[in-house]
């Protein structure tokens, strides 16, 4: 998984509360069976017309913000499905950090899978950072500080301590896993013993 | 989490299943039971081939394909992408060895109406599927949430997945339900109540005397939508009703087994003074038939009352969402609900796709004819279930009132097969999203219960089944 330990650069305005997985990244594009070459049809129905071409008051299709690698949004960021294609598409358009006031808890869980650093600010706090990105100010994130400064504002923002060092070094989780095999077997065997409904062949 | 004193259903299907804790801090939770459909599995399948990993417990994973499949004509899949997926799924499942309903397969269906049909789903398990609707199986009591994909392929590796303990919040709802109102209108009245986001962090468990008294297949309606509230997962405690809906089906225990099963079962009810972090309570009487109006669930109003007015709103936030819902929608402030004209009807989805489901529109549409303005469908939720009701002789009363009868899957719900709504088209539906262009871009969806959505149909209006004869 890649790395994320700082980022600086423009920030994306998107003052919309509930933002959902729908409008991350629209149904027709679920049927792929890779994790790449999502970012064109990120936000598709906000950034194209019917005739697929470019809304061109959209933030995202326009400069600066087309290069943006980060999002400011409105509250309950990312809610709906349980879609991994929603973070696919963010990091594949170069996304890799989203602010809100609030995240939905499986899309939360989905951005650190894919070194996406997504963080919860206060709704006052919000209000300042989106007035930031909307004047183009440079974002600097600090994930080992926890800082996100902005011009003159300087938040601090809380993360979990294991979420942070898997960002930091890149974890694979899978990996991490299977090396507590034997308590995983050990938890079969006993199971086996006390519930052996569970264990019978499907 | 302490090990002594009171304890939630939450609380003990937990601690059951903890494996143990990661050098990080953060709990291995074991996984009893793992549902696998097309859309979100192909890249995890993909990712075990590329670390050379096998799937760790093939027997604990049942495969079907449910998203992409048509609801007419199935044995040949026209969209290319939409082929490769389904085809994808069966070369993988068929590769590890996992349990695969394909198309042809009666039992073939919506993931989350075939895991409980087949007893698949039992109480105190842990049940998790790359799909937010996951949180359905929590009816049983049984801890059942959505996955991402990177999660699914973990659970494929290690039978396991990486937690850290939800919050507990109950919402109770006492009393016998009113006339007309039904588990959909409480689920869709208390996600009008706490928020779409009221629920984070939390497994919201539902209990009280309305609950309750609800078939498993109300139950199941009320915990699908728990995602809708933004919650983890919901719970309903185990009692007779789950145990004889469990009995006797497929994958349930057999009789060598099911004495103890049900011992277990009946251990797992939430202790009397377990302690919650939030606690709601809600009088069934103040509850109406309940009709959704703007581009969330938490958009709802009483079948009776009126589009509500951006000016109205407490926060400049909320006035610019109510205002960018109504220009979606096309709507008008103070508009009645039941003045509003439909196009489309659509009945089905893993929060109405049941047999009773169907049975309440039958009986509701029975020597009826639909608006002969409206296009109406009805999608079964699996194929058993469209077996039953054809055995019932509901297909003929549905076609007799023009309702297109279709093969089962999740179809208009999110409208990836060819089940969509055009461009303006207004849809009065079962399902659980009205997120703008969920069922089709720029289509409108008023979310609204089996009743409601068939009183609908005919009168070609949003109807209040209060004022239906």
């Amino acid at each position: 998984m890649d790395k994320f330990n700082s980022l600086k650069g423009i920030a994306a305005p998107l003052p919309i509360v509930n933002i959902d997985t729908d409008m991350i990244i629209p149904k027709q594009f679920l049927k792929t069976i890779k994790r790449t070459g999502l970012g064109v049809s990120l936000f598709y129905e906000m950034r194209y017309d019917n005739d697929g071409n470019l809304i061109k008051d959209f933030v995202l299709n326009t400069s600066p913000f087309d290069q943006s690698k980060i999002l400011v949004a409105g509250d309950n960021f990312g809610c709906g499905s349980s879609r991994e294609h929603a973070p696919w598409s963010l990091k594949d358009f170069g996304i890799k950090c989203v602010i809100s006031t609030s995240f939905a808890d499986i899309f939360y869980n989905n951005c650190f899978q894919n070194g996406i650093l997504p963080i919860v600010v206060s709704p006052d706090q919000l209000d300042q950072l989106m007035m930031a990105a909307t004047n183009q100010i440079e974002f600097s994130i600090d994930l080992p500080e926890q800082t996100v400064k902005a011009g003159n504002h300087s938040i601090n923002f809380e993360i979990e301590e294991f979420r942070k060092d898997r960002l930091l070094q890149g974890l694979d989780d899978i990996g991490i896993t299977l090396g507590y095999q034997d308590k995983i077997s050990a938890y079969e065997e006993d199971k086996k013993n006390k519930k052996p409904w569970l264990f019978k062949d499907n | 989490m302490s090990n002594q004193g009171p304890k939630t259903l939450f609380d003990k299907i937990w601690s059951e299943h903890l494996v143990g804790q990661r050098e990080d801090g953060t709990s291995l939770l074991y996984i009893d039971r793992h549902l696998v459909h097309e859309v979100t599995s192909p890249q995890a399948f993909e990712g075990l081939k590329i670390s050379n990993r096998p799937v760790h417990r093939p027997e604990a994973t049942i495969a079907v394909a449910d998203h992409n499949v048509p609801t007419i004509n199935r044995q040949n899949i026209e969209d290319p992408q939409s082929k490769i997926q389904v085809e994808t799924l069966a070369k993988n499942t068929k590769e590890h060895g996992i349990q695969y309903f394909d198309l042809m397969d009666q039992r073939q269906g919506i993931v989350h109406i075939i895991g409980p049909e087949q007893g698949i789903t039992q109480p105190g398990m842990t049940i998790v599927c790359g799909d937010s609707h996951t949180s359905t199986h929590g009816a049983f009591g049984a801890l059942a949430f959505g996955i991402g994909t990177s999660e699914v392929e973990h659970v494929l590796a290690t039978q396991t997945i990486v937690q850290n303990p939800a919050k507990n919040m109950r919402i109770s709802v006492n009393g016998d339900l009113p006339f007309g109102v039904n588990s959909k209108d409480l689920i869709l009245y208390i996600i009008g109540k706490i928020g779409t986001a009221g629920g984070t962090g939390h497994v919201i468990e539902y209990a009280g005397s309305s609950i309750m008294g609800l078939s498993m297949e109300g139950r199941m309606t009320i915990c699908n939508m728990s995602i809708e509230a933004g919650a983890r997962a919901g719970l309903i405690s185990p009692d007779q009703t789950t145990f004889n809906y469990i009995q006797g089906r497929p994958y349930a225990p057999g009789a060598d087994h099911w004495d103890q099963a049900l011992e277990y079962w009946s251990s797992l009810p939430s202790d009397n003074d377990a302690n919650y972090d939030h606690e709601i309570v809600i009088d069934s009487s103040e509850i109406d038939p309940m009709v959704t109006w703007g581009t969330s669930p938490e958009d709802v109003v009483s079948v009776k009352g009126l589009v509500p007015n951006p000016s109205s709103a407490q926060t400049e936030n909320k006035k610019k969402s109510i205002e960018r819902s109504l220009e979606y929608m096309g709507l008008k402030p103070g508009t009645k609900i039941t003045d509003i004209k439909l196009d489309k009807i659509f009945i089905g989805s893993c929060t109405n796709g049941r047999i009773e489901d169907l049975r309440k529109v039958a009986s509701i549409v029975k020597d009826k004819k639909i608006a002969s303005h409206v296009q109406a469908m009805i999608v079964p939720g699996s194929g058993l279930v469209k077996k039953q009701a054809e055995e019932e002789g509901i297909d003929i009363i549905l076609k007799d009132a023009g309702f297109e009868w279709r093969e089962a899957g999740c179809s208009m719900c999110l409208g990836m097969n060819p089940d969509q709504l055009k461009p303006g088209e207004r849809c009065a539906s079962t399902s659980n999203r009205n997120f703008e262009g969920r069922q089709g871009r720029g289509g409108r969806t008023h979310l609204m219960s089996p009743e409601l959505a068939a009183a609908s149909a005919i009168t070609g209006n949003i109807s209040d089944i209060r004022d239906f004869t």
